[in-house]
């Protein structure tokens, strides 16, 4: 920890220096994870590129101020939130209708997958398949992440925002529930949601 | 076949984010434990998402394009000279 914030420190005094090369490396660190974040409250790609190019202008006018009673990271963020969702707000009436509402009750696994009767009344009728045996190039290839990604862009926004800053961004429960201006329950069944459906669309995949 | 009667396997993949976030109360918990022990579908079934989790996070592992590189770095000159 101590070993990050020196890093940290020594980041900041070379970006107030004026220093391209502390830019630049913040900038690798951190784009694709605000635009990222930016993607989850304005609707499209270009706006997106625009918070995020608003953000960076608004961390280099905002240093001098940056006191460091948050993390870098934190404060970044904050600020990526605070002009998206700005942004978010003013083209609200673009986002299409269906994306704002949440379906009522999604099964985790579809339920003819379980036995309706008898002895075994709700237990597997046959088991899932172990997927701790398959290679490990099937999982980390290139299609298997280009399918997860297009699941979570078809997911009801709110599941879309709690699995990409949990799962992708790897952002703390409470982090998220402030971010969204949601509970700490609804964040999880959010997340119950969205993370059932990436690993149904994987079923698919995997075992095709 | 031994399969704890007071929880289902339909029940129990309703209750794997809970369990994977801790947020289970105890005796919710040994339950859940006490099953997957003894249900090789719902073991494996955890572990299918547990492995859904990590392929997600593996998304973040992309690297900003040359071209945004690049505007941003007119970004900063501008400021820097601004």
């Amino acid at each position: 920890m101590a070993q990050v914030e020196a890093a940290e420190a020594e980041l900041l005094d070379a970006l107030r220096a004026g220093q391209e090369s502390a830019f630049s490396a913040l900038v690798q660190k951190y784009h694709t994870s605000i635009l990222r974040v930016a993607r989850l409250y304005v609707s499209s790609p270009a706006t997106a590129e625009e918070v995020a190019q608003e953000t960076w202008l608004a961390v280099l006018n905002g240093i001098d101020r940056f006191e460091g009673r948050s993390t870098l990271k934190t404060w970044i963020f904050r600020i990526v939130t605070n002009i998206a969702r700005t942004r978010g707000q003013r083209d609200a009436r673009s986002i299409p209708f269906s994306s704002l509402g949440e379906e009522t009750t999604e099964p985790a696994v579809e339920p003819d997958r379980f036995a309706p009767a008898g002895r075994w009344a709700g237990h597997w009728k046959s088991y899932p398949e172990r997927w701790d045996t398959l290679p490990e190039e099937r999982l980390v290839g290139a299609e298997t992440r280009a399918r997860v990604q297009r699941v979570i862009d078809r997911l009801p926004l709110t599941q879309r925002q709690v699995i990409t800053l949990r799962d992708v961004e790897g952002w703390e429960p409470e982090e998220v529930c402030s971010a969204l201006e949601i509970s700490e329950t609804n964040q999880r069944v959010l997340l119950h949601r969205a993370r059932s459906k990436v690993r149904q669309a994987l079923e698919g995949y995997l075992e095709s | 076949m031994l399969i704890s009667e007071d929880l289902t396997c339909r029940e129990l993949v309703e209750l794997v984010t809970e369990y994977l976030e801790g947020t289970l109360p105890p005796s919710d918990r040994d339950r859940f434990e006490q099953h997957v022990i003894l249900c090789d579908g719902c073991a494996f079934h955890l572990d299918q998402m547990r492995t859904a989790v990590a392929v997600t996070g593996s998304l973040s592992e992309e690297s900003i394009t040359p071209e945004a590189q690049e505007t941003l770095l007119r970004v900063f000159r501008d400021w820097k000279s601004g």
